[in-house]
């Protein structure tokens, strides 16, 4: 983007580099059989991106939404399933405890999870809860010098490989009585239930976190009892800005492969490239890429800058997230047509690029739930014919 | 057309429906995973008279029209595509030949091929010949009474498991003038399959390359004359597209019974998706392609029936049906949000599996080329 620093764009250089040499060569064996790059973390941690957004004196990087939404299209043009990782962690895991955590809170877990040495996830999904995420039933009850956690939560990035986990919980009857706390591996109570089989990112592992009894120390809450919603809100806007970077990513390695091929297939003696069905796929994916390219580093950039409040910047979030997961799905599907026959096999990597795209549509929000959020800012009143939005 | 289903139609319908939930619907997913197909469910097929539905009955067929055929196809397919695209190209074979195939060659090979006993294959695809058919490079020599045969076929569907192949090898100069159809016995010496292909998904049904290094080929195995086998290979695809796009509509159908029951009973907010419209409006877009494609496809194979030209028809609703398909598949994964992205429930695989209908048995770039070109050059 234009208005990137001299230190955004040798972010970006260093990011590329790094998704050559530790991400590239593993993906394809990885997704295949459903692994996980660990390793990757570690090297994330040496090039400080595990902290990327982490004020300095905390430990951190101390750059912003647009060095973080970088790193994810860089690495996600490569391997958006690390990526997803990543954003897990990075996101919804450090950066909460960042912003959120007490002294105590931070000095305890960011240096292990800013190395690499641990890595973090979120706990927010239930099985009853998805879209509707404040209907949790998750619940935490206070006993002493501790609260018991009882619920069961699903569709966790990390769930089954993580180290420190980011928890919601409620601690009252309503709607809006959602705690936080930081459930640890081998905390009593805790286990990390199954791994879901997917059709795509599947070299970044989800399963379920499961509280049976959990006893989690009182210094473990985040904040005040009942007072996360807020806290929750704000990040989901951050995930939704940075995610929007892994759609670019994978939209970006899906133009390039259609495009190379394009040019060197020739079928009824000239390049594809040359027939105009092809032309027009690749001039769509090409404007709508940039449109969302633009439609997402101004929200990060305006993030970083200050320049959103509360509502705009759920709204630019929102917007940026929505098009961009549909225009990477669209261009992944329409880069698969391009390279036909071979576009459906595993020697070229767009169908997994597909595969992948199609849980941006999804996670940190559905289309649908973000369609609702601008909604409801454009409409106001007049959107709330039915409860309980 | 009636909008009716014959009682013929319903009762071939009821018979695929109840063999694809009692003998198909119980491995598909761990088939899928394993990328296993299992040959003896074709006979099995063939025991119930599915393998070769429009076939006349003195080679062995059903002799019923394309009709029933649309009906099984789509029915095997709402289950197991893997075993809808296995009797569309056995029965691609015995088209060929019903259609171009000498007396002798009828009768030798249609049978077995209609009653289930053997499957088929089609051989036309190259590594630089996908779209452009007509350029392809194996070469077949005429040595004695036998043709020499060279080169390599790309993306054969069961090459591996196929007893009897549609080959289309070059015996004349450049262009499709210069292409020829043979048959192809399995066992042939020189003679192979290659590599085998992963794919996205579709994992049920085997995909080859089959390579030919001096094979040879009986001079009686030609089909027509030296010459014919780009036409052969046309009228052949004319056909094929009526069944793809009868699979996309058993795909189809399949995504939209998933997402409609998941819409009616998932609750969020306190009340069933379903009674959002932003997942019920997209329910009703789906229903509403869905009906449109089938419509077309049945179109396309009663004018088939009909003994009336079909090829633009076939082309249209080929299009039509896949294209809904992939966006019919593609929002049953988003109603299902992340449930639907995990392989818990089928409509990532039903989404993984249309992609492949957009691809085969001619791109939709070359339907619309052929649509195109029906309109400009008339």
């Amino acid at each position: 983007m234009w208005f990137f620093s001299d230190e955004d764009r040798m972010l970006q250089q260093s990011v590329r580099q790094m998704a050559k040499a530790d991400l590239a060569p593993r993906i394809e064996a990885l997704d295949h059989e459903e692994g996980f790059n660990r390793e990757a973390f570690r090297k994330m941690g040496e090039l400080g991106l595990l902290g990327i957004i982490v004020p300095e004196a905390d430990g951190g990087s101390g750059l912003g939404a647009v060095a973080a939404t970088i790193a994810m299209e860089e690495m996600g043009a490569v391997d958006a399933s690390t990526t997803l990782s990543y954003l897990a962690h990075l996101i919804l895991c450090v950066n909460q405890i960042a912003k959120n955590g007490s002294s105590e809170q931070k000095s305890r877990y960011l240096p292990r999870l800013i190395s690499g040495e641990w890595l973090g996830g979120m706990g927010m999904s239930e099985p009853e809860a998805g879209s509707d995420a404040l209907g949790m039933k998750t619940r935490a009850v206070l006993k002493g010098d501790h609260y018991v956690l009882n619920g069961t939560k699903t569709w966790i990035t990390n769930g089954p490989v993580g180290d420190v986990f980011y928890c919601y919980a409620k601690t009252g009857e309503g709607r809006k009585d959602v705690s936080t706390f930081i459930v640890d591996r081998g905390m009593k109570g805790f286990s990390t239930g199954k791994k879901f089989s997917k059709m795509g990112m599947r070299a970044s592992p989800t399963g379920e976190l499961v509280f049976d009894q959990c006893e989690v120390p009182v210094a473990n809450r985040v904040g005040a009892e009942g007072a996360s919603v807020s806290m929750l809100m704000r990040n989901l806007d951050l995930e939704r800005v940075t995610i929007a970077g892994i759609s670019l990513g994978v939209a970006r390695a899906a133009i390039e492969t259609a495009t190379r091929y394009a040019k060197e297939r020739k079928q009824f003696g000239k390049p594809i490239g040359a027939f105009q069905q092809i032309q027009e796929r690749l001039a769509e994916a090409s404007a709508w890429y940039e449109a969302c390219r633009a439609l997402t580093y101004s929200a990060a950039k305006m993030w970083d800058e200050g320049l959103l409040a509360g509502r705009e910047a759920s709204m630019s979030a929102a917007r940026a997230k929505l098009q961009s997961a549909q225009m990477a799905t669209q261009v992944c599907l329409d880069a698969i047509q391009i390279l036909g026959g071979y576009g459906y096999t595993r020697e070229f990597p767009v169908e997994r690029y597909m595969r992948d795209a199609k849980l941006m549509e999804i996670g940190a929000g559905t289309n649908e739930v973000l369609r609702i959020i601008i909604a409801k800012q454009m409409l106001g009143e007049a959107a709330d014919a039915g409860k309980p939005f | 057309m009636s909008f009716q289903n014959t009682p013929m139609q319903q009762e071939v319908r009821e018979l695929a429906r109840r063999f694809a939930q009692k003998e198909l619907l119980p491995f598909v997913e761990q088939d899928e995973r394993d990328e296993r197909f299992r040959p003896e469910l074709i006979g099995r097929l063939g025991e119930l008279g599915l393998t070769g539905v429009p076939v006349p009955e003195e080679y062995g067929g059903a002799g019923m029209g394309y009709q029933e055929y649309i009906a099984v196809i789509e029915e095997l397919a709402a289950v197991n595509t893997g075993y809808a695209i296995s009797v569309a190209v056995t029965g691609l074979a015995q088209m060929c030949l019903t259609l171009f195939g000498s007396e002798e060659q009828k009768r030798k090979y249609i049978p077995r091929l209609a009653s289930g006993q053997g499957i088929g294959a089609f051989a036309l695809s190259e590594a630089s010949s996908g779209s452009d058919a007509g350029s392809l490079r194996t070469t077949a020599r005429l040595d004695g009474d036998h043709y020499v045969v060279n080169g390599t076929k790309l993306w054969i569907t069961q090459g591996d498991l196929a007893e009897t192949i549609i080959l289309m090898a070059r015996t004349g100069g450049p262009g499709p003038k210069g292409v020829s159809a043979f048959i192809l016995e399995k066992g042939t010496p020189g003679f192979r399959t290659g590599k085998r292909e992963k794919k996205m998904g579709w994992n049920t049904s085997h995909t080859y390359e089959l390579v030919f290094e001096n094979a040879r080929i009986p001079a009686a195995n030609l089909i027509g004359k030296e010459g014919d086998g780009f036409k052969v290979a046309l009228r052949a695809l004319d056909n094929g597209r009526i069944t793809i796009g009868a699979a996309a509509l058993g795909i189809s159908r399949a995504a939209l019974e998933v997402a409609v029951n998941h819409a009616k009973e998932r609750e969020q907010f306190g009340k069933p998706i379903s009674e959002f419209q932003g997942v019920s409006f997209m329910l009703a877009d789906m229903a509403t392609q869905l009906d449109a494609a089938r419509l077309m496809v049945q179109r396309a194979a009663a004018l088939k029936d009909e003994k009336l030209p079909f090829s633009t028809e076939a082309a249209m609703a080929k299009v039509f049906a896949t294209d809904s398909a992939m966006k019919i598949t593609t929002d049953a994964v988003q109603i299902l949000g992340g449930s639907g992205y995990t392989q818990d429930f089928p409509v990532e695989r039903y989404m993984r599996e249309a992609k492949v209908m957009q691809i085969v048995e001619g791109t939709n770039q070359i339907q619309r080329l052929v649509i195109g070109r029906a309109l400009t050059q008339k």
